[in-house]
């Protein structure tokens, strides 16, 4: 048995609660920002659909900059290895994030049909990759990779390409999706509420079916079957066939099913990688255990106390911004409403008179 | 190109690109919470439209500012990660503690204000615009405190060859951060009120909305006076400081290659192009100056390059210990030129506006459109002046940046990440900067076009 202390394991259960969060809070906004372009079927749709996590994927997004700091903090080590380790998946990580964060900022900023295209193309493609990514990425982590002795990764941006790991990232990208589906079915209104339904029926079994396939083939992965595993990959099943079930009636439902299941799913992939922080798949005195990846034992206790006090009133405001923003959205509400840059572009076009001929400007 | 060369190229550019919006946003916010609050007590409809005018301007900057800050706190992992392995202990917490205490505000109660018009009451609504203005300024707060420590390392202790933390206390009010901390945050708001300032300028060059734009000008003069001064005024201790926790980096700073008593401000100096030439081919001084701004005394010690290089050879084995001279004596100089020039330029603008005289001084205002560069110019040479002339270490005395690049990271990803990173850059500036000078240039919104039905909506997509 590894040696690990409790402050280690209670940052371990923290960092793991911090991915889980991040998982089902952006995997909402990832799975809205992929269907933006093709559910909206004109601007005042699409605006609605973007409304409709407009107040909270920049809180979403927080919880992998914290994971990340926190990571950072509490097992230096995990951090250094992992990101150096993962340089180019990351990076395209970043990219893409960027693109789509840029791009919920920009599309309504001109009246141009074009540039609004190009921006949801961003906007999928910048939430496409990360979906896929980082399925294909904890994968690895807990799949193992190559890592030698002195705890650097010594493969390269393919070694982390295998059919294991893009099972991961499908089952994440599809996940993502139908998670995604549901949150529109749950927060819109008429015809897009429809168009919704229709895509969260058919792509939550999609997503059941990849995501069992992922955590039956992480268990058999397992050198001897761990219980607990077994249970929390139970529950994750349990809450995607719920979502399954009900998807097509009770979006509330079908949505905390997707919820939950995600954090069950990931749960299930933190129990499967403790007490270590990163496999080698060179050999396994090459795993760096929680002992190893630690921060002191003081900077634990601090960053307890500071995590103690402010965690709670996070998820206090946090939770209170959802409350704020609960009603849903349809495309009539945002109809007849411009921004104040499409009214500018409007009234340029017509002082250069390249507008079209406008009802009653004649006389 | 070197790996260290690539990373080190990559870390500067991603910085420097990031640290455009951060002065830019945390000054926006801070002055649109004020003009909020001017509306709030007087409910004059002219701040309300500063307020939303000014606010969407933020948004852009806001955006722009997250986007590239998730790549700074990763970047640390990905191309130095043997400085994070050296660092964590330490380094670590800060940045979570940013994240925690700072960021999730910030994010949240954004959303909300950009969303709540309308839908929360006045007075929660301000709240919000001032939950993040003030999250953005203790976010700068932890950050600073972070690198307070490479540049002056505190807490500590060494155990098996990485530093490990001893006391928190002591990183979080290192006296490097809180110096660094009050210069950055003058200076933020110095950026956000210059270019208030040089925005509101123009359009009353062309007598566009004077409501709007001198009601923006009379707030924003005597705070853009105030902070410039006071900008100056801690960079000065800032500097004294500086010459005792990193004497060479202040060396540099001023060319003094031998250590002098009754030491000149250097004004201008030529030297061969080189990180340590060790001597100066031209150098025009004011004698004595720079002992006095130093210690007070025309007669004081200061010491020299190459004294320095000396002792540190001595103390930290073989090797060079000068930054690149002219980098360090350049970019110190730039900042402090530009940070003269915009408090000149504040003084001036705050007794025309006493006078009642700002709207008519055609002169001051076109100057204002262009001045409105400056506090970009100046915060850019001020990092590289502060990292730059750090070097060759890292976290000072303790680790040289060549030990911190990562080992296991082969150059053409690096190239790939810094071409990518650089080009993705270069292109967000180009529409960023179209859609903030449109944004700027049309004024707000006339009355009743933000939609007072669905004002939400005024802010948003």
């Amino acid at each position: 048995m590894e040696e690990f202390t409790t402050l280690q394991v209670v940052w371990f259960v923290l960092i793991s609660v911090l991915w889980v969060g991040y998982f089902i809070l952006e995997g909402f906004d990832f799975g809205v920002g992929i269907l933006m372009k093709t559910l909206g079927r004109n601007q005042a749709e699409k605006r609605a659909i973007l409304h409709s996590i407009g107040p909270l994927w920049d809180g979403n997004e927080v919880w992998l900059i914290v994971a990340g700091g926190a990571t950072f903090a509490a097992f230096p080590e995990w951090y250094a290895t992992l990101f150096s380790g993962f340089y180019l998946a990351l990076f395209a990580i970043l990219v893409a994030l960027i693109v789509r964060n840029v791009g919920f900022e920009f599309w309504g900023k001109r009246d141009s049909a074009k540039w609004r295209s190009r921006w949801e193309w961003g906007i999928a493609l910048g939430s496409a990759v990360p979906a896929l990514l980082w399925g294909v990425a904890w994968a690895n982590i807990i799949g193992g990779t190559p890592i030698d002795a002195d705890a650097e990764y010594v493969g390269n941006f393919f070694d982390l390409l295998s059919p294991y790991t893009l099972m991961g990232g499908l089952a994440s990208l599809a996940i993502f999706f139908a998670h995604g589906a549901l949150f529109l079915e749950l927060k819109t209104e008429g015809e897009i509420r429809e168009r919704a339904r229709a895509v969260a029926v058919k792509s939550m079994p999609v997503a059941a079916v990849l995501a069992a396939a992922f955590l039956i083939w992480t268990l058999a992965r397992q050198d001897s079957l761990n219980a607990l595993t077994v249970a929390t990959a139970v529950v994750a099943m349990a809450g995607f066939l719920a979502a399954c079930l009900y998807a097509g009636t009770k979006p509330a439902r079908a949505f905390a099913g997707t919820a939950i299941a995600i954090a069950f799913y990931f749960v299930t992939q933190f129990i499967d990688l403790f007490p270590n922080t990163m496999i080698s798949s060179l050999s396994s005195a090459n795993d760096m255990t929680l002992n190893f990846s630690s921060s002191s034992h003081y900077t634990l206790v601090v960053m307890t106390v500071v995590a103690g006090l402010l965690v709670p009133v996070v998820l206090l405001y946090q939770g209170w911004t959802y409350w704020v923003f609960r009603q849903r959205l349809s495309a009539d509400d945002f109809g007849d409403i411009k921004t104040p840059l499409d009214l500018i572009d409007a009234r340029q076009k017509e002082a250069r008179g390249d507008a079209g001929p406008e009802p009653g400007a004649g006389s | 190109m070197t790996s260290l060369e690539l990373a080190r190229w990559q870390f500067g550019i991603t910085t420097l690109y990031h640290f455009i919006f951060v002065p830019l946003t945390i000054g926006l916010a801070f002055f649109t919470a004020w003009f909020q609050t001017k509306w709030y007590r007087s409910g004059d409809e002219k701040w309300l439209r500063a307020t939303r005018f000014w606010g969407k301007l933020m948004l852009v900057s806001f955006a722009m500012g997250v986007a590239t800050g998730i790549v700074q706190e990763f970047q640390f992992g990905m191309n130095w990660s043997d400085y994070s392995r050296f660092v964590g202990d330490i380094f670590g917490a800060p940045l979570a503690m940013e994240g925690l205490a700072a960021f999730f505000v910030e994010s949240t109660f954004l959303g909300l204000w950009i969303f709540g018009w309308g839908r929360l009451s006045k007075k929660v609504h301000l709240l919000c615009i001032w939950a993040v203005s003030l999250s953005t300024i203790l976010s700068a707060y932890f950050i600073l405190a972070a690198n307070s420590w490479m540049q002056h390392p505190v807490g500590y202790k060494m155990v098996d060859g990485k530093a490990q933390l001893t006391s928190i206390w002591a990183v979080l009010t290192n006296n490097t951060a809180l110096y660094a901390f009050a210069h950055t945050i003058l200076a933020a708001l110095l950026t956000g009120g210059m270019v208030i300032a040089g925005i509101s300028a123009w359009h009353l060059l062309r007598k566009n909305e004077t409501a709007v734009f001198g009601s923006s000008m009379k707030v924003v003069l005597p705070a853009l006076a105030a902070s410039a001064v006071l900008t100056i005024g801690v960079g000065h201790f800032n500097g004294v400081l500086m010459t005792e926790q990193q004497p060479m980096k202040m060396a540099a700073a001023d060319a003094v290659f031998e250590t002098t008593e009754g030491a000149g401000l250097s004004l201008f100096a030529t030297g061969d192009m080189k990180s340590n030439p060790e001597g100066l081919n031209r150098n025009i001084q004011v004698p004595n100056l720079l002992s006095f701004i130093m210690t007070g005394k025309p007669m004081s010690e200061v010491e020299g390059v190459n004294n320095l290089n000396a002792e540190y050879q001595e103390k930290y084995g073989p090797g060079e210990y000068a930054p690149i001279v002219a980098v360090a004596y350049w970019s110190w100089r730039v900042m402090i030129g530009c940070g003269m020039l915009l408090a000149l330029f504040g003084l001036v603008g705050w007794w025309l506006s006493r006078k009642g005289r700002l709207e008519d001084s055609t002169r001051f205002l076109k100057l204002g459109m262009y001045a409105a560069a400056l506090p970009f110019v100046a915060s850019s040479a001020g990092w590289i002046f502060t990292e730059m002339g750090r070097q060759p270490w890292v976290v000072f005395g303790l680790l040289k940046t060549e030990f911190g690049v990562s080992p296991n990271v082969p150059d053409y990803e690096v190239w790939i990440s810094l071409i990518g990173f650089t080009l993705l850059y270069g292109v967000l500036a180009v529409i960023a900067g179209r859609i903030f000078f449109r944004y700027a240039g049309k004024g707000p919104a006339a009355e009743g076009e933000d939609d007072s039905e669905k004002p939400h909506l005024g802010m948003a997509y």
